[in-house]
């Protein structure tokens, strides 16, 4: 495991106008590592995964990612083109909402298969065997290969936008409360698969959820946001049971215990 | 082995507070100036009444707490890793090459049948697939888990199965230093008595073991030295 960071932000801030959305983010993560970004509504950790995976533009700070070929670039001077290559051939984004991270008109062995296509896979058969594979890794049956994803569940679509993601091996995937607004029978099958899909794949993943469920399940480390800022980040179990920051301690205490 | 055994865990004057933020800056102090030491091929049981911070003692050495002050040093391979101020890798690295921890309770993960939890363990500490479901096999059927159960997950389980899953996971790998707390609280005699078993086995294996056995019949089987934690003076301060 190379110990130089995978993503290395460094005085992160993004500012609309006078309200903070982020402010002062020092946050390194590792190759293989889950982190998890915490808080609640509002706190400011959709904008850091937004910054994090540069769909938005920070004010201020920079953030450095080590490519495949083991090169450290600078995200900020990324040419668009650049940007675009390194999303498709590097980097995943499981949106909360499957309807922004899929084509919901176009099938779901599309839906995969036009990944492929992204990064150069030209033969047609080729594609659709590797994208009935993920599918079936997923757990879509190949007799909804041809079904619009609008036919589908909300668990069996965001299944597929971890097929249309996986499909192209990133190293790294940004994961927006991908359980959100499921039932939790369908939740676990999901956090289920996530997790067999790190311990398989080696994957980096950073995911923001509201929930200390899932994040207790998922990540290694967990950073807790509140008002722009990181106010308390460390070893996932270690932030739950022994929180040293006063809003941490009144988040984890707030759970409501099953 | 036997004749030089080496020092695998030493604990150095470390003390815990918790600071109780919700409470005006409560200051909570659990554990006071601990030092003790655990060397390769040994079993230390913690004795005191609870609410002596005999858990918390384990879950420093883990990592799932913090050291207010002293140090944690668990050997890892030829150097120590002071666990008190390791960074989260460091102790996630320590985790998965050194120290097993069996906590007082299963943590549940959905859908996961309990046979692959275990294996899970297993394969983490390097067996190959087939290793693993044998591994996984041998502990469930020695901890007398029914077999019609190894292929449901845990959640639905009673107390005392879910607790012997989460005995077959701790046990799954073999960690040179293991904290083992309360592993038989919820067990009748037959499995005491195999888990008792187990814990002769790691020690004669080598591994350095430091627990918190409420059942004395237990502790008297397997501990070699007992270290007796006294109640910390509960003066509590506020900001």
């Amino acid at each position: 495991m190379n110990h130089v960071p995978l993503l290395s932000a460094r005085g992160l801030s993004k500012r609309y106008g006078a309200r903070i959305g982020c402010e002062a983010i020092d946050l390194d993560l590792h190759e293989g590592e889950v982190l998890a970004i915490v808080g609640e509504s509002g706190s400011g950790k959709s904008t850091l995964l937004g910054l994090m995976s540069t769909q938005l533009d920070s004010t201020t700070g920079s953030l450095r990612y080590r490519r495949r070929d083991g090169i450290s670039v600078d995200l900020d001077h990324l040419s668009e083109m650049e940007r675009r290559i390194l999303l498709r051939t590097e980097w995943g984004f499981i949106q909360q909402d499957a309807r922004l991270g899929l084509r919901m008109n176009v099938s779901a062995g599309g839906n995969v298969g036009e990944r492929l296509m992204a990064v150069g896979w030209r033969h047609y058969g080729k594609i659709r065997n590797e994208a009935q594979d993920w599918l079936a890794r997923v757990e879509i049956s190949g007799d909804r290969m041809d079904d619009a994803p609008t036919t589908f569940s909300g668990g069996m679509r965001q299944r597929l936008q971890i097929a249309r993601n996986m499909v192209t091996r990133p190293r790294l995937v940004f994961m927006d409360e991908p359980t959100g607004g499921l039932d939790v029978s369908v939740q676990a099958r999901l956090l289920d698969l996530i997790r067999g899909l790190v311990a398989e794949t080696g994957l980096s993943i950073v995911i923001v959820t509201h929930d200390l469920a899932v994040a207790r399940l998922l990540s290694h480390r967990i950073a807790v946001m509140r008002q722009g800022r990181i106010v308390e980040i460390g070893l996932a179990d270690q932030v739950l049971e022994d929180p040293q920051d006063p809003y941490t301690q009144l988040l984890v205490s707030s759970v409501l215990q099953v | 082995m036997q004749s030089a055994a080496a020092e695998m865990l030493r604990i150095e004057n470390v003390s815990k507070t918790f600071t109780l933020h919700l409470r005006g800056g409560m200051y909570l102090p659990v554990v006071s100036s601990l030092t003790l030491h655990v060397n390769a091929g040994e079993c230390v049981a913690l004795n005191g009444p609870s609410g002596t911070g005999k858990s918390s003692i384990l879950k420093m050495i883990f990592g799932s707490y913090l050291t207010s002050s002293g140090s944690v040093l668990v050997r890892a391979g030829a150097d120590f890793v002071d666990v008190a101020k390791a960074g989260p890798l460091e102790v996630l690295a320590l985790r998965s090459s050194t120290l097993g921890y069996v906590s007082q309770f299963l943590r549940v993960i959905p859908r996961v049948a309990c046979i692959d939890v275990i294996a899970a363990s297993a394969r983490e500490d390097g067996c190959d697939e087939d290793e693993a479901q044998a591994r996984a096999r041998s502990l469930l059927a020695r901890l007398n888990l029914p077999e019609r159960l190894w292929g449901l997950p845990p959640a639905t389980f009673s107390g005392g199965e879910q607790q012997r899953v989460n005995i077959a996971r701790g046990f799954a790998a073999h960690r040179p230093v293991m904290l083992l707390d309360e592993p038989t609280a919820s067990l009748d005699a037959v499995n005491s008595a195999a888990v008792v078993e187990l814990i002769r086995e790691r020690k004669a294996a080598g591994a350095a073991i430091l627990g918190v056995f409420h059942d004395a019949s237990v502790r008297d089987k397997v501990a070699d030295r007992n270290v007796e934690i006294q109640p910390v003076e509960r003066s509590e301060v506020c900001d």
